[in-house]
């Protein structure tokens, strides 16, 4: 079902309307712009509409670490799939998840060996899973943005069955952003932000973001046109030397963000110093459960030894792609050794890690 | 994964809505949401409700769209 209208989001006269436009601003501006999103499926609706071939170039639009299931460290993949060994257990999380190769082995690899893995569509499927099974210990591990957080937190503030716990991997946007800006050889002249982030956390914490740190922001939706007039809005900024955050998708997103939601989050969860696979450590970059849920929180209720684990494996290149320092095609494991069927890194696997779009929708010519 | 979808709530019982997308019906749980109404558009996101928007708002976002698109003369860099 499509909201009322929507169709004007895919129109072809509109998009060329806007290409015009971002052609005029590009030439007045006569520098080359490097624009980044954070969103996989940003980056499915620019590659799947190959709008990067619609742009000049002097525009690159880069893909940055906006892939939930890339950025989880392998070390709690790794916690899954030692807990996903005992007998005792069900490990259940979402479909992405479980092909992504952590230190050794994937959770499907597990399933494979007779472990019970189980892929939910939504977290309640986990806590029915719960309850269909009290003499089992089932965990959800969790992932996501913010867009995902309080879909946990609803269940965990919900007093779900006493077998059930969370493996807490939830990262959140604003501090990636951040570390992204903050890598000054990148130099981003704007950022497109995550539409459903924003419907979740409003536009405040992107505002502090580009008042802090001088770059435009547009928050986005996912229809071509969409993203085009995001680029549009950014270009403007750029142009007339504003840095502000606005929003594109104000037919969802509401200034104040999701309200409810938001009170969820504060009352489950706490910020923390979190590691991103292959970025590294960044500060109020992911969230853990707060005391008065530890009952609920895996890592309260299982002593779990991890030995070292590793993000990325011998010649993977998944660290340099998701900060858009390298193209997928620039790997030299890419299309050869790393594909989809076997992927060797984090982004060759989900439908929205950059190697997967880029192997999927990019057969021969690849954008500059 | 932040893959969320509209439908349309076409049913209310407690923390849970039927809702249409399209044809297809299917039950989600609107707790996150304020004052969840009948005929109302929701965002759904893995079985959740995750922002309401109702229809006028929906138009009106749109429709300022619609008017640049159509009109020959305007550059749509002056109005945005």
């Amino acid at each position: 079902m499509e909201i009322p209208g929507t169709e004007l989001l895919k129109s072809k006269i509109f998009t060329e309307k806007i290409v015009k436009s971002i052609n005029r601003i590009i030439k007045d501006l006569n520098t080359p712009i490097k624009i980044m999103h954070v969103c996989g499926t940003h980056e499915h609706t620019i590659s799947k509409y190959g709008l990067r071939s619609l742009l000049p170039k002097e525009l690159e639009v880069l893909s940055g670490p906006g892939c939930p299931v890339c950025v989880c460290p392998a070390a709690d993949i790794d916690k899954a799939i030692e807990l996903g060994k005992r007998d005792d257990t069900i490990i259940t999380t979402f479909g992405d998840m479980i092909r992504v190769p952590a230190t050794n082995i994937s959770l499907a690899e597990l399933k494979a060996k007779g472990g019970d893995i189980r892929i939910v569509y939504s977290p309640h499927d986990a806590i029915k899973i719960a309850k269909e099974n009290p003499e089992k210990e089932v965990i959800f591990f969790a992932i996501g943005f913010e867009t995902t957080v309080p879909l946990i937190g609803y269940e965990i503030q919900s007093k779900p069955p006493s077998n059930f716990s969370v493996i807490c991997a939830h990262k959140l946007i604003p501090a990636a952003l951040e570390l992204l800006i903050s890598q000054s050889q990148l130099k981003i002249d704007g950022f497109i932000s995550p539409g459903h982030v924003s419907t979740i956390i409003g536009l405040k914490p992107f505002k502090l973001f580009s008042d802090a740190y001088r770059v435009p922001n547009v928050i986005a939706g996912f229809e071509p046109n969409d993203v085009l007039v995001a680029i549009l809005m950014l270009l403007k900024q750029k142009k007339e030397k504003r840095y502000e955050t606005l929003n594109e998708y104000s037919r969802v997103v509401k200034p104040e963000g999701n309200k409810k939601a938001q009170e969820i989050i504060s009352n489950v969860f706490e910020s923390i110093s979190s590691p991103w696979r292959g970025i590294g450590r960044i500060l109020d970059g992911g969230l853990k459960i707060k005391k008065e849920y530890a009952e609920y929180d895996t890592d309260k209720k299982f002593d779990i030894d991890i030995e070292k684990s590793q993000d990325i494996p011998p010649g993977c290149s998944c660290h340099l792609v998701m900060i858009g320092k390298l193209y997928p095609y620039e790997c030299k494991l890419f299309r050869k050794e790393c594909t989809p069927i076997n992927p060797i890194g984090p982004c060759m696997v989900s439908m929205e890690g950059t190697c997967s779009i880029y192997f999927k929708y990019y057969k021969e010519e690849y954008p500059k | 994964m932040c893959l969320a979808i509209p439908g349309k709530i076409v049913e209310i019982n407690d923390n849970w809505a039927l809702v249409d997308f399209d044809g297809i019906k299917q039950n989600v749980i609107i707790a996150l949401i304020q004052n969840p109404e009948v005929g109302k558009y929701v965002i759904v996101h893995a079985g959740y409700a995750i922002e309401q928007m109702d229809e006028k708002d929906a138009l009106e976002a749109i429709e300022q769209w619609k008017e640049l698109a159509q009109d020959q003369d305007l550059n749509l860099e002056d109005i945005l």
